[in-house]
C-alpha cells in the first residue's frame, strides 16, 4: 500500500505507535541542542558568518583522498591511512578509488616519462577546489633518482603542489602534519599558488617543428595528446 | 647442511669439461666470471647452445639477461643455472658488433628470455633477430635512443604520448556471434599494487589476452649505481627496488655482489645480524602481501587489510631500533653493517621476542579470517593456475615458485649469510594456483620467526669482546678491472640477483639487477588468459610485485 501522506503508524507492528517527532525529542527542552555547540555560543544555536567562510571550514573538515598510490612513499600513506596513524581521525582520511570523487591527491613517490602525462590526467579529472600534497623528495625535486634520464624533476613541473612533504620516505606523522597544514590553509580561504608549469599536455600537431618533431611525425597522429620533456631545462 | 633442508633427489653434477664438450667447437673463446665458467658464442648459435645446455645439462633456469655496451662491442650475458641445483651456474657470453648489434633470440628456448631482450633491446639497444615481440618494454615507444649505450644524451628532449590503445585482437574475434571487449586497467588503479597497466580483451567476462605493460616507475635504478661508488653511494638504492619493507633483503643483494667482487669476509656476528633483520623484513613483506591480497580479493579495507598493518607496524617499529629508519633502512654496509643492536640490549631482545610470541596467534587469526574462508577459498582455489614447467620456463622464483611446488630457496641452495646453520624448512605447496601462493607466504613467515628466534639465542650468547660489526673495508674500493660477477639472494619475492662488471675505477661499469618480480610478472598472462577478471585481479595480487621491483 503506498501514500504519498506520511505514515504515523506502522500497521501490524507491536511496537507502541507514537507520534514521531515527539518521541524523537520528548518531553522537555530539546537535548539535541545541548551540546559543544551550544556551550561555546550561549543560548542561541546560530552562527552568522559568511558563506565562503563556512564552505572552506566544511572544506577542510572533509576531505577525501584519492587512492594513489605510486612508490614507495605510497607504503607509508598506507600506514598513514590505517591503523595506529588513522589519518581519518583528522577529518581527511577516507581513500576514494576514483579521481571524481576525490579531494585531495597526495603524490607518493617518482614521477618519470611514462607516467607524467597519466599523472596529469588524473589531476585534470578531479573536480574542482583540488589540493595536491606532495610527499616525498621525489616529488619535491626528483630525489635520489634525479639525475635520471627518465624521471621527472618533481611533481611542481606537471601539475601544481599546495604542501611539500620532505622526506625518503616521510614518516607517517610527517605526512599527518602536511595534511593538517594544508587543512589549516583551506579553512583559511588559501589556494595554491599558480604556478608556471612546464609540461602540459599539447596536441602533437600544435608542437614547434623541430628535429624530433619531425622525426616522430610518421608515428603520432596530429590531434594525439603528447608531453614534451625539455631535459635540459630540468634542474 | 643442517636437518629438514636435504633435497629429494641429487641432481647431477655437470663438470666444466662436460660445459667444454656440450657447447664444443661453437666457443670462441672463454671467459672467466667470478661465479661461473663462461663461454664466448657467435651470435647465431645462441639458441643452439641455450637449447643443449638446457637438454643435456640440465640449466633449466635462465636467471639473468645481462646487456652492455663496451667500447668496440656489445654484449648480451646469459647467466644459467638450475632449479635443481643454484650452485652450477654456466655463463654465455655473444659479443654483438657495434655497427650492427644483431643477435639470435633466445625467446624460443626460455619464454623468459622474451622480455629480458625487450629490456636489454630498450636500455642499450641490443636487437634480437627473431623476437616474438621486439618493442621497448620501460621507455614509452616514442622514446629516442637507448640510454645505457655510450653515445645516450640525456639532455635531448622526448616526446611521450597519451592515446587511447587499440584493441590488439579484435580483428581475430570479431564475427556475428561474438566480439572483444578491450579493458584499460591502470596504471592507475586500486588492484595494480603500484602503477601497472594491464592491457585486457575480454571475451564476454572471460580474459583472452593480458598484456603488462611496465615502465612507469622506471627510475633508472641501474644508471644511478653506475653512478656510485662501491663502498657507500650503492647501498642505499637498492632499499627502493622493493620499497615494501623489504630493504635489507635488497641490500644484501647488493652486499653478496660486492663482497665477492671486493673479496670481502663478513663476521660472524655481523651474518646473524644481517640474517635476523632480513628475516625481520620478510615477515613485515609477506604481511603487506597478505593484507594487500585480502584487499583485491574481498574489496575489504577494513578488517584484513588494518590487522595486516597492525601487524607490520610492530615490525617496522623494531626495524626502527635496529636500524634507525622505518622503511629505508640503509643498514648494512660493505663487510658488515652499521651498528650494533640498540642499547639496553635487553630491552630490543624482549621486544622482539613479544612479537615472535604473539605471531601464532595472529597467524591464526588469518587463517579464520582468510584461508578457512569459505569464499576465499571459492575465490583463489584453482584459479590463476601455473604449472610448475610453465613457471620454470618464465624464471618465476620465490613464493610464486614455491607455491607451485618448485622446491628452489636461494637461502638453502646457494647459503649466504648465516642460513645454513640455523634450522628451518623450505616452504612448498603443490597447488599452482592462487590459495598455494597464500599458503606458502603464510608459512614462511612461521619459518622466517623460527630463523629470527635462533638469530635471538645466538645475539644474546655472543661473547661480548667478539661483537665485531664490521671487517676491515679499505676506504675506497677498485675492483680489478673486467672482473665480472652475477649473485643472487633469495628476496621476498624470489630470486634477487645483481650482475657487476668493475672497470678498475671506484664505480661499477656495468650494473644489472635480475628483479624476481619481472620475471614473475611475465607469467601473469599464463595465469590469467582464459580465467575470468576476477580471477586476473586475484592472479595479479596473490604474484605479490612491487612496480619498484619490475621497473626499477
Amino acid at each position: 500500500m503506498s501514500s504519498n501522506n506520511p505514515r504515523q503508524q506502522i500497521h501490524g507492528s507491536t511496537a507502541p505507535s507514537t507520534d514521531t517527532r515527539d518521541s524523537r525529542i520528548g518531553e522537555g527542552p530539546d537535548d539535541r541542542f545541548n551540546s559543544k555547540l551550544r556551550e561555546a555560543f550561549g543560548s542561541t544555536p546560530f552562527i552568522l558568518t559568511k558563506f565562503d567562510k563556512f564552505m572552506n571550514w566544511v572544506r577542510g573538515n572533509s576531505m577525501f583522498m584519492l587512492q594513489f598510490g605510486i612508490a614507495c612513499c605510497s607504503i607509508e600513506m598506507m600506514h598513514t591511512y590505517a591503523i595506529k596513524h588513522d589519518l581519518d581521525r583528522f577529518g581527511a582520511g577516507v581513500p576514494r578509488a576514483s579521481p571524481r570523487q576525490a579531494d585531495v591527491m597526495i603524490v607518493p613517490g617518482t614521477i618519470v616519462s611514462k607516467f607524467g602525462p597519466r599523472m596529469k590526467r588524473v589531476y585534470d579529472q578531479m573536480p574542482e577546489p583540488k589540493f595536491v600534497v606532495g610527499m616525498g623528495s621525489c616529488t619535491i625535486s626528483g630525489g635520489p633518482f634525479q639525475e635520471g634520464y627518465n624521471v621527472v624533476k618533481g611533481a611542481e613541473e606537471i601539475i601544481p603542489v599546495d604542501i611539500h612533504v620532505p622526506g625518503c620516505p616521510p614518516r607517517p606523522e610527517a605526512l599527518v602534519y602536511g595534511i593538517a597544514k594544508l587543512q589549516e590553509r583551506i579553512r583559511n580561504g588559501e589556494s595554491s599558488p599558480v604556478v608556471v608549469k612546464p609540461y602540459e599536455l599539447e596536441e602533437f600537431g600544435d608542437l614547434p617543428q623541430d628535429e624530433l618533431v619531425q622525426k616522430l611525425a610518421s608515428e603520432i597522429d596530429e590531434e594525439d595528446l603528447v608531453m614534451r620533456y625539455n631535459w635540459a631545462d630540468s634542474p | 647442511m643442517s636437518t629438514g633442508l636435504e633435497r629429494d633427489r641429487v641432481p647431477v653434477e655437470v663438470t666444466e669439461d662436460d660445459l667444454e664438450a656440450i657447447v664444443g667447437d661453437r666457443a670462441l673463446a672463454r671467459d672467466d666470471h667470478l661465479n661461473a665458467p663462461g663461454f664466448v658464442v657467435r651470435p647465431d648459435d645462441v639458441r643452439d647452445v641455450l637449447s643443449d645446455l638446457k637438454e643435456r645439462a640440465g640449466f633449466d633456469h635462465l636467471s639473468n639477461l645481462t646487456a652492455q655496451q663496451y667500447e668496440d662491442r656489445y654484449e648480451s650475458i646469459y647467466h644459467l643455472t638450475k632449479y635443481a641445483d643454484r650452485t652450477q651456474e654456466v655463463s654465455i657470453v655473444v659479443p654483438t658488433p657495434i655497427d650492427d648489434p644483431v643477435s639470435e633470440s633466445a625467446a624460443p628456448v626460455f619464454s623468459t628470455a622474451d622480455w629480458h631482450e625487450r629490456e636489454a633491446f630498450d636500455l642499450v639497444g641490443i636487437d634480437y633477430e627473431g623476437h616474438p615481440d621486439p618493442r621497448r618494454i620501460l621507455l614509452p615507444e616514442t622514446w629516442q635512443g637507448h640510454p645505457l649505450s655510450k653515445d645516450y644524451d640525456q639532455e635531448k628532449p622526448q616526446l611521450v604520448t597519451l592515446t587511447d590503445h587499440a584493441n590488439p585482437i579484435q580483428p581475430d574475434h570479431h564475427d556475428a556471434e561474438s566480439d572483444t571487449m578491450f579493458l584499460n586497467i591502470g596504471p592507475h588503479h586500486p588492484a595494480t599494487h603500484g602503477v601497472l597497466h594491464l592491457e585486457t580483451v575480454l571475451d564476454g567476462e572471460t580474459v583472452v589476452d593480458v598484456d603488462p605493460d611496465i615502465g612507469y616507475l622506471h627510475r633508472c635504478e641501474e644508471q644511478m649505481c653506475q653512478n656510485g661508488t662501491y663502498r657507500h653511494q650503492i647501498m642505499p638504492y637498492p632499499d627502493r627496488w622493493d620499497y615494501v619493507s623489504a630493504g635489507l633483503l635488497n641490500e644484501w643483494a647488493y652486499a653478496r655482489v660486492a663482497e665477492d667482487l671486493a673479496d670481502i669476509e663478513v663476521p660472524d656476528y655481523a651474518q646473524v645480524i644481517r640474517t635476523m633483520g632480513a628475516e625481520l623484513c620478510r615477515i613485515a613483506s609477506h604481511m603487506l602481501a597478505l593484507a594487500t591480497f585480502a584487499l583485491d580479493v574481498y574489496g575489504d579495507f577494513t578488517a584484513i587489510f588494518q590487522y595486516g598493518m597492525r601487524d607490520r607496524e610492530v615490525v617496522q617499529d623494531i626495524l626502527e631500533d635496529l636500524t634507525g629508519q622505518r622503511l629505508m633502512f640503509n643498514y648494512f654496509r660493505l663487510g658488515g653493517v652499521a651498528w650494533d643492536l640498540p642499547e639496553p640490549r635487553d630491552e630490543f631482545v624482549a621486544k622482539t621476542r613479544d612479537f615472535l610470541d604473539e605471531l601464532p596467534a595472529k597467524v591464526d587469526e588469518y587463517h579464520d579470517l582468510l584461508t578457512s574462508n569459505e569464499i576465499f577459498q571459492v575465490r583463489t582455489h584453482d584459479t590463476g593456475i601455473i604449472e610448475p614447467d610453465v613457471a620454470k620456463d618464465y624464471g618465476c622464483t620465490g613464493p610464486v615458485a614455491r607455491g607451485s611446488g618448485i622446491d628452489y630457496d636461494l637461502r638453502r641452495d646457494d647459503p649466504y649469510g648465516y642460513y645454513d646453520e640455523l634450522e628451518w624448512d623450505v616452504v612448498t605447496e603443490p597447488g599452482c594456483d592462487n590459495y598455494s601462493r597464500v599458503l606458502v607466504r603464510m608459512q614462511e613467515v612461521e619459518e622466517s620467526a623460527k630463523i629470527i628466534e635462533q638469530c635471538l639465542d645466538l645475539l644474546e650468547d655472543w661473547p661480548e669482546d667478539e661483537r665485531e660489526i664490521q671487517a676491515n673495508v679499505p676506504r675506497t674500493l677498485k675492483p680489478d678491472a673486467d672482473t665480472e660477477v652475477y649473485r643472487a639472494v633469495e628476496g621476498a619475492k624470489g630470486e634477487l640477483g645483481i650482475y657487476i662488471r668493475a672497470d678498475g675505477t671506484d664505480k661499477p661499469a656495468r650494473f644489472k639487477i635480475r628483479s624476481p618480480c619481472f620475471h614473475n610478472l611475465s607469467a601473469l598472462p599464463e595465469m590469467a588468459n582464459g580465467e575470468y577478471v576476477p580471477d586476473l585481479i586475484a592472479s595479479l595480487g596473490s604474484l605479490d610485485i612491487v612496480l619498484g621491483e619490475v621497473d626499477r
